[in-house]
Formats: structure tokens, sequence, C-alpha cells
């Protein structure tokens, strides 16, 4: 694989750009791998670059049913932060985040990581304690955090209603600096031809319609290109967790549940951060193009269908005009929302499932793309070793029965009240 | 949007029901821990069809069992419930 390189697009120019070449390849699947990624999104396909970047593993596949990237990793607001109160939540989205930082040199790839800051608002004194006490629960473990007050909020962000009438008035801010947005297609793509680039044998069209059993344990799964063995098998499969650990007659601590998000037309930079608040469910950002993103609440009940509710889209849009209601003149160009995997205390779930050499990757809720690199990172280390990196040992599948859930929102085992 | 049909009140616009669970993860008094944690905390979650309980929260009030398709959204029941139905 050439390297990407201001000196090759120059070369180029002399030839007619005649040097490009297909960024990863398109192989027919073997008969056996030593590890099988089922999943080829952002996650699985990191995963796999990992397995071979630092595990030196050589025999490996990421099986995709649809294309690199379709799923949730093509969907998403492409929000990057670690601003999270509780410790094992904070230090494994910090650890991906100080990959962010480097992620475009490691895979040779521009994936456009933009640390504009990441600005929760609070719109009452109980939500700036709030705000406080995750600032200090983050500021502890070395990550950056600082309370804005009202008259630094506004400078920051000029175009948020500040006045004392506002539908929800601003009080302050908690800010993440190093927080920010990155090109969703561009992770897919970057970490798929790094592991390409690796040996990782990327199969698109290729879905995993069941498993191949030995007993209790799992050696192999059935495709739509045929059977295929495996040493050890990793699901990471977003939003189709609970159907793909159906396959294997596992039942998760899982609902799947639409979410949506939506884009106006394109205009001179306006905003200049990624704009969340500590009340409501609504955030906003503008993209490198111009466009206005909006994301809001999952749609609450559990659906497969990738296809969203307006219930959910007014309330977004509501909360949005009424935080920044310059926005109230632009037009919404496209809306769309993927299937994602609600795990029961809001946390994503990494580890070994009941089921000898078959592992799981999933429950990554509405929050997994800031993940990407760490998640991928620690799943290589489970599949390559058979046990989880310290970071994702808190986030076992058996932490539920064993009354260790990880709840930052505290609202129990329904996802839909999240 | 769906339109479900409350036994009550006949179709009204989905935003005024409120999704519970389904009806297997309703916790019986009198279940062995075990029991208890394997019905609150997982799901079948199929891609297909699953029977739910929702409540008419902004209507009637009432619970109802609705038997609905997850990928096409398709009701093919919808049947009152009330405390003698539950476990
Ligand atoms: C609208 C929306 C907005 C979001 N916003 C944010 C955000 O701002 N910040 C953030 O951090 N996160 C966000 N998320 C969440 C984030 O997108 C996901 O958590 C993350 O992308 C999951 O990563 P993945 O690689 O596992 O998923 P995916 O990209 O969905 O990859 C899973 C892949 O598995 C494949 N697959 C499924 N079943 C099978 C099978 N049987 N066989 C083979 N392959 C199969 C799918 O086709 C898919 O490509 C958002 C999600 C949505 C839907
Ligand atoms: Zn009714």
């Amino acid at each position: 694989m050439s390297r990407y390189s201001a000196l090759s697009l120059l070369r180029g120019a002399f030839n007619g750009q005649k040097h490009w070449q297909p960024a990863w390849r398109d192989p027919e699947p073997k008969a056996h791998y030593d590890i099988i990624v089922i999943g080829g999104g952002g996650h699985g396909l990191a995963t796999a670059y990992y397995l071979a970047k630092v595990h030196g593993l050589k025999n490996i596949a990421v099986l995709e049913k649809g294309w690199i990237g379709g799923g949730n990793t093509g969907r998403n607001t492409t929000i990057v932060r670690s601003n999270y109160r509780q410790a094992e939540l904070h230090n494994l989205f910090e650890f991906g985040l100080k990959m962010w930082e480097h992620l475009s040199d490691e895979l040779n790839y521009n994936v456009m990581f933009s640390p504009r800051g990441s600005l929760t608002l609070g719109h009452s004194d109980a939500d700036m304690t709030m705000l406080a006490q995750r600032g200090d629960a983050m500021r502890c473990d070395g990550i950056d955090a600082e309370l804005m007050t009202q008259d630094q909020v506004a400078k920051f962000e000029p175009l948020l209603d500040m006045s004392r009438s506002a539908r929800f008035p601003i009080e302050g801010a908690l800010i993440q600096r190093r927080g920010g947005t990155a090109r969703h297609d561009a992770v897919a793509w970057g970490y798929a031809r790094a592991a390409d680039s690796l040996g990782v044998d990327i199969i698109q069209k290729c879905e995993v319609t069941g498993f191949v059993r030995d007993g209790d344990a799992v050696v192999g799964v059935e495709t739509t290109r045929g059977r295929i063995g495996a040493g050890r098998i990793g699901i990471c499969v977003a939003g189709n967790s609970g159907h793909v650990a159906g396959l294997a007659g596992l039942k998760l601590p899982i609902e799947s549940q639409t979410l949506q998000a939506m884009v106006t037309e394109g205009v001179k930079p306006m905003l200049r951060s990624v704009i969340q608040t500590q009340s409501l469910h609504c955030y906003i950002s503008q993209s490198d193009k111009g466009g206005i993103v909006f994301g809001g609440d999952p749609d609450n009940w559990p659906s497969y269908a990738q296809r969203g509710n307006p219930i959910i889209m007014e309330q977004a849009v509501a909360q949005g005009l009424a935080l920044v209601p310059a926005l109230s003149r632009l037009r919404m160009v496209r809306t769309w929302s993927g299937v994602t995997d609600m795990s029961f205390d809001g946390s994503p779930i990494i580890g070994e499932t009941p089921l000898p050499n078959l592992y799981l990757n999933g429950g990554w809720c509405y929050g997994g793309f800031k993940a990407t690199p760490a998640s991928g990172w620690t799943y290589a280390h489970t599949l390559a070793t058979g046990k989880p990196h310290a970071l994702n040992a808190p986030f076992s599948l058996d932490r539920f029965e064993r009354g260790a859930t990880i709840d930052e929102n505290g609202s129990g085992p329904m996802p839909n009240s999240r | 949007m769906m339109q479900i049909s409350c036994p009550h009140c006949g179709p009204r616009a989905q935003n005024e029901f409120v999704y519970e669970r389904t009806i297997d993860s309703v916790v019986a008094l009198d279940a062995a821990p075990e029991e208890a944690m394997k019905t609150l905390f997982t799901r079948n979650n199929p891609r297909g069809v699953d029977e739910e309980i929702w409540r008419h929260t902004y209507g009637c009030r009432a619970w109802m069992v609705i038997t609905r398709h997850r990928v096409t959204n398709e009701i093919s029941a919808v049947r009152a419930v009330g405390p003698e139905a539950l476990p």
C-alpha cells in the first residue's frame, strides 16, 4: 500500500493522477480464520487493525453484511468527547480521545478530527451543580474540564439566546475544549485501509446468519457466502447485537431503538463548538460543509426500522431553535436514522459471553462513535488474549447479575426512560 | 408515526402512547432472584414480532399489550390488560 502524502499527490499531478489504487482488497472468504470480527463499522475495523498491528495476528477477517461504514458509523453526529462523570466511563473515553488526537497520523488517513470544544449548557442551579460535579470528577483523573460563567458562554457562542426570558435560560456551562467532531466515513475507511495493508481480509456483502457449534463452544459462522471456521469470534454489530447474539441463543440486556439526526442547508460559520445541554436532549454542531447538524433523543421504543419518528424530530428541533433562535431561518435538507443498541444501564458491553470463543462488543447506545479507537484497542486485547484489558474489565456482560452496573444517568434497567 | 387502536378509545396517534417493556419482562412478585434478574435485565429483542406493553398515557391511561413487528411496525393485535393479566 503506497502512503498518502503531499509528495505523492504532486507526483500524481504529472501522471494524470493515474497512481491511485483501491484502498483495500475485495478478497474471497477463506475456510478458516484465527479471529473473525462480525460487523464492519468503525469498531469492527478498528478491532481488526489493532489485532494485526498491536498483537501481530495475521489471519483475521471482518465480515460485513452490507458495506463498511454503512451502519451507525456513517449515520452518527460525530461528537467526540470524554466528559463523563463515572471513572469507568471517562477513563475509557479519555483513552480514546488521546488516540483521536493522533489518529490521522496513525492511519495515514485524514479523519478530520476537529477539537472545537464540547460545550454542555446548564439551565438551572441544579444543572450547574451537576456540571461542577462532573467537571471535578474529570479533573481528578487529569481530564480537561472548565466551568464557564454566563458571560463567558455568551462571548464564546454569541448566537445562544442568553436572555432571561429564554425558553431554556442559560446559567453557565461546562466545556471540554479537547472535544469536538470528526469525519465519520473517513474513520471507517482509514481503519479499513490500514487493516487491509496489514493483511486483514475485509469481506463485504457477507451476512452472518448463524453460528457453528461444537458443544457449547462456537467454532465458526454460517454466512450468506458460506460457512467459515474461526478460533475466536467477536460480535461487533451495534444495533443488531440482540439479533446476532440471538443466533447463538443468547439474550442480552439490550433493546434496539431508532436514533435520528438531521442537517440543514450549508451556511457560513455560525457555531464554533458542539452544543449540548445538561437538561435537554438536543445537540447541535456545524459540519465542515456548513450544515447545522441536530441530534436528539432516541425514539424510546424498540425498532429495527432505521426510519425515524417525526415526534422526536420536532422535539430536537424545537429545543435547538429555543437555544439558537437564528437557526429558525434555515431549511432542513436531510434526516436519517440508525438502529442503536440501548443497554440497560446506558453503558457499553465489551467482553466474553457465556459461550467459549464468542465475544461481544455492543450496547453503545447513542454514544459509541467517540469510543471507536478505544473500543477497537480494548476489544482487540480481549480477543487476542482471551482476557479483558483493564479499561474494559468493568464493562463485562455479567455486571448486571453482579449488581455492578455503570449507570451514568441513574435510571435503572429501562433504556426508554434514559 | 404509528396509529394505535386503543381498546378503549379507538385509533389514536402514537404520540399519546408510551412504551413500557415486553410482556415477558414483567417480574413476578415471588420470582427467585436469578429468575427476577433475567426477567428484568434481558430481552429477546427480535428483529421481528414481539408482544409489548404500552400505555395510553396521554389518553385514557390504560395499559395494553400490542403485538408488533419491529421492522415493518405492523400491529397485528392490541388487547386490553387488567391486573388479572399480570403474572
Ligand atoms: C443518529 C445517530 C447519531 C449518533 N451520534 C453520535 C455522536 O455524536 N457521538 C458518538 O460518540 N456516537 C454517536 N452515535 C452512536 C455511534 O454511531 C455508534 O455507537 C457507533 O457507530 C457504533 O459503532 P459500530 O462500528 O459498532 O457500528 P456500525 O457502524 O453500525 O457497525 C456495525 C456493522 O455491523 C453490520 N452487521 C450487522 N449485522 C450483521 C451480520 N449479521 N453480519 C455481518 N455484519 C452485520 C452492520 O451492517 C454494520 O455495518 C450516533 C448514532 C446514531 C444512529
Ligand atoms: Zn385509551
